[in-house]
């Protein structure tokens, strides 16, 4: 790709999320502003809002690597991400919003009286936070390395300054502005080359994605490892060489790879001729098109149960993101709410229409980039290989827009849920000067855990979070909205037992994994234990502590459940 | 709402609210904990769970179904329709609607469900 729009693209989306954010500040003013945008923003702004907040490295970029990668069983990654909007609207989105509470925290205390509850909300809030921000920054790192051949530091860094400056200029009303700009910019940025890479495809002949064979190079491909790499043969090949394979350096000879495990060194280059069979990196499956294809024939280990667990994660996960749901209460209502969920549940339909197709182009047209393991690459590689000459550059300075829109607008929302938390809980004001100095430890730490973590994968850091949520917030808000009996000792309980363990799980993988057989796949995706146990607990020790159910508890769920407009009070929540 | 005789009290609304005399009987019952109110609050509770279920487990048995479906019977994985893969076309492209015709009914459902509980409340 050329640089220079790369460049100019991001460089656009930057200035164009500064002048919005600026224009954002003329409005808001008083503290109530900053934090919700006053509730006056319509549904279908509100969407594209969370829509915008939502789609982030993970969806832009991740989805179409996984599904490249792993092939039919990650199918089920976006139809998640969509499907926690459904659950989400018809388990919670009009309670919340008539919870009237601001944050998760709010709704914490305002459910169940505790001042002690919610600080534990809050250190989750802070957290699930902090793990989502991390690949985020580091998404913007890798994309900023594609296109100019940067230091990985240099876009997280982008990255972070544009965030703080933009929230703590304009806090929710012009995060609100911005957030619904990157959602249309960032499905004109997947669906318009996806509909040329589509067309590029069937003027190639429409090449068959489920052959019986390993994933092979249409056209003769040369590629140069990026770092040392560990691949693996299926089948022999004999590249060219420049460089050391297995040890012994090559000056232009060719190398016959047997099958099995192999050494690339760094800054090795590989001419593979047309036709040539793919290695892979050795993390990734080595699977025929066909099997690729197909759910669960073999991708991964324990399929059946991975795949489950995903869903559990996706679907239940999204609920308890609190940079999501902070933006219910933006809505006038509990049944604009419900209007919001469902038009965010169009929107997102109709954004992963595109990375499906990247990924499954992806499988014929970049095949070199499973030899890398940089799958996460393969929406900004793709519109350059398929596409020649300006128009390909053109299309590639759109994904790349796209893809910053991506790590600008969920990071945006993260900082924000971190500060307001932050600025509430920890500094004890509702100041709006609080609020904005709160906005750059909300975002510098993560940016400091990207620097050090550099290795830990995009993918792991963000199903991290999702499961996290899934084990701690799913349970409190599905209980706490539906169920009198919840106790205070019980949703505690619940809380610390789903989070621990699945912030535990997951760490491990990210630690000292991958781990091999059903070890690997329960710490790699503990959602489908976690979460039920999460469920259990809060349900079990609720019954054993009746005495520490909230004494309020029918006004309460007068609140909850009651529409607006019938003369119950429906002021603002403050403490 | 300037005249209300300041010894009685009165229920806070909000901006929005339009509550007659009648309708402001009927809240009084669900903020004060009367049988009745109580009665009101679990039905209309009752009713939303029970659809919010119906809902959930409608998109549980096709989310859930499929990964089982695909296991039990693999050749519904390899079955190609207009020229796509099942599981493609399925997951690819028509679970998106199908989410939000399931999002659009339920929005329906919910929001006759409020409007019968309000005349009901207001009917007092």
């Amino acid at each position: 790709m050329s640089q220079g729009y790369g460049i100019a693209a991001i460089s656009i989306v930057v200035a164009l999320t500064a002048i919005i954010g600026a224009f954002g500040l003329r409005i808001s003013r008083t503290t109530s502003d900053f934090y919700v945008a006053s509730r006056t923003v319509s549904p279908l702004w509100n969407a594209s809002a969370i829509g915008g907040e939502y789609l982030s490295a993970a969806s832009f970029l991740g989805v179409a690597g996984l599904i490249l990668a792993y092939g039919a069983d990650l199918l089920w990654l976006p139809v998640g991400f969509t499907g926690g909007y459904l659950i989400m609207l018809v388990l919670v989105a009009a309670p919340l919003r008539r919870s009237g509470a601001y944050t998760l925290p709010d709704f914490t205390e305002l459910r169940l009286n505790s001042t002690r509850l919610r600080a534990l909300a809050s250190v989750l809030v802070v957290g699930i936070c902090w793990l989502y921000l991390m690949p985020q920054f580091q998404g913007a790192g890798l994309t900023l390395r594609t296109v100019t051949g940067a230091p990985l530091w240099a876009g997280e860094l982008i990255v972070a300054i544009v965030v703080v400056t933009t929230v703590a200029a304009g806090g929710m009303r012009s995060i609100t502005f911005v957030q619904a700009f990157q959602y249309w910019l960032k499905v004109t940025a997947i669906l318009l080359p996806a509909a040329f890479l589509f067309l590029s495809w069937h003027a190639d002949d429409s090449p068959s994605l489920t052959r019986d064979s390993l994933p092979r190079f249409a056209v003769a491909t040369t590629v140069t490892a990026p770092e040392d790499l560990q691949i693996r043969v299926t089948q022999p090949v004999v590249p060219r060489v420049t460089g050391v394979v297995d040890g012994l350096r090559y000056v232009g000879g060719v190398a016959p790879l047997a099958p099995g495990p192999h050494t690339v060194a760094e800054g090795t280059r590989l001419d593979f001729p047309a036709g040539a069979p793919v290695p892979v990196e050795e993390n990734l499956p080595a699977a025929t098109d066909e099997a690729w294809a197909q759910p669960l024939s073999g991708g991964r280990e324990h399929s059946l149960y991975t795949t489950y667990s995903l869903i559990i994660a996706t679907m239940l996960g999204t609920m308890g993101l609190p940079h999501i749901l902070v933006r219910f209460y933006t809505n006038p209502d509990g049944g604009a709410a419900r209007r919001t969920t469902l038009a965010v549940l169009a929107l997102l339909g109709v954004f992963y229409l595109g990375p499906t197709l990247f990924g499954a182009l992806g499988r014929i047209y970049a095949p070199d980039l499973l030899l890398t393991g940089r799958v996460d690459s393969v929406v900004l590689e793709l519109p350059s290989r398929m596409v020649g000459g300006t128009g390909g550059d053109l299309l590639s300075a759109l994904v790349t827009a796209g893809a910053f829109a991506a790590f600008l607008s969920t990071a945006a929302g993260l900082t924000m849920s971190a500060a307001a938390v932050l600025s509430q809980d920890v500094f004890r004001s509702r100041d709006v000067r609080t609020f904005q100095l709160a906005a750059v430890p909300a975002t510098l730490i993560p940016f400091l855990f990207a620097l050090i973590a550099g290795g830990i994968a995009v993918g792991d850091a963000v199903s991290l979070a999702f499961a996290v949520a899934a084990s701690t917030f799913c349970p409190l808000l599905v209980l706490g909205v539906w169920w009198r009996r919840l106790s205070t000792v019980g949703a505690a309980a619940g809380m610390v037992v789903g989070g621990a363990s699945a912030g535990a799980a997951v760490l491990a993988t990210i630690i000292g994994g991958p781990y091999q057989g059903w070890t690997g796949a329960l710490l790699a995706q503990p959602a489908a234990i976690t979460v039920p146990a999460a469920f259990l607990v809060m349900i079990g020790v609720s019954l054993l502590t009746p005495r520490h159910v909230p004494s309020n508890i029918h006004r309460i769920m007068v609140r909850l459940h009651v529409p607006e407009g019938l003369g119950q009070e429906a002021g603002d929540f403050s403490r | 709402m300037n005249e209300v005789d300041r010894s009685k009290r009165v229920v806070v609304t909000s901006p929005r609210a339009r509550a007659t005399g009648a309708a402001q009987r009927g809240v009084l019952d669900l903020d004060e904990q009367t049988t009745v109110g109580e009665v009101y609050l679990r039905s209309l509770m009752r009713t939303q769970l029970g659809l919010a279920l119906t809902v959930c487990l409608t998109a549980l048995i096709l989310v859930a179904g499929l990964p089982l479906m695909f296991d039990l019977w693999p050749a519904a994985g390899r079955a190609r329709v207009f020229g796509l893969g099942l599981p493609w076309l399925v997951l690819g492209v028509l679970a998106y609607p199908a989410l939000v015709i399931g999002g659009w009914a339920y929005v329906r459902a919910a929001e006759r469900n409020e409007r019968r509980f309000a005349a009901l409340v207001e009917r007092r």
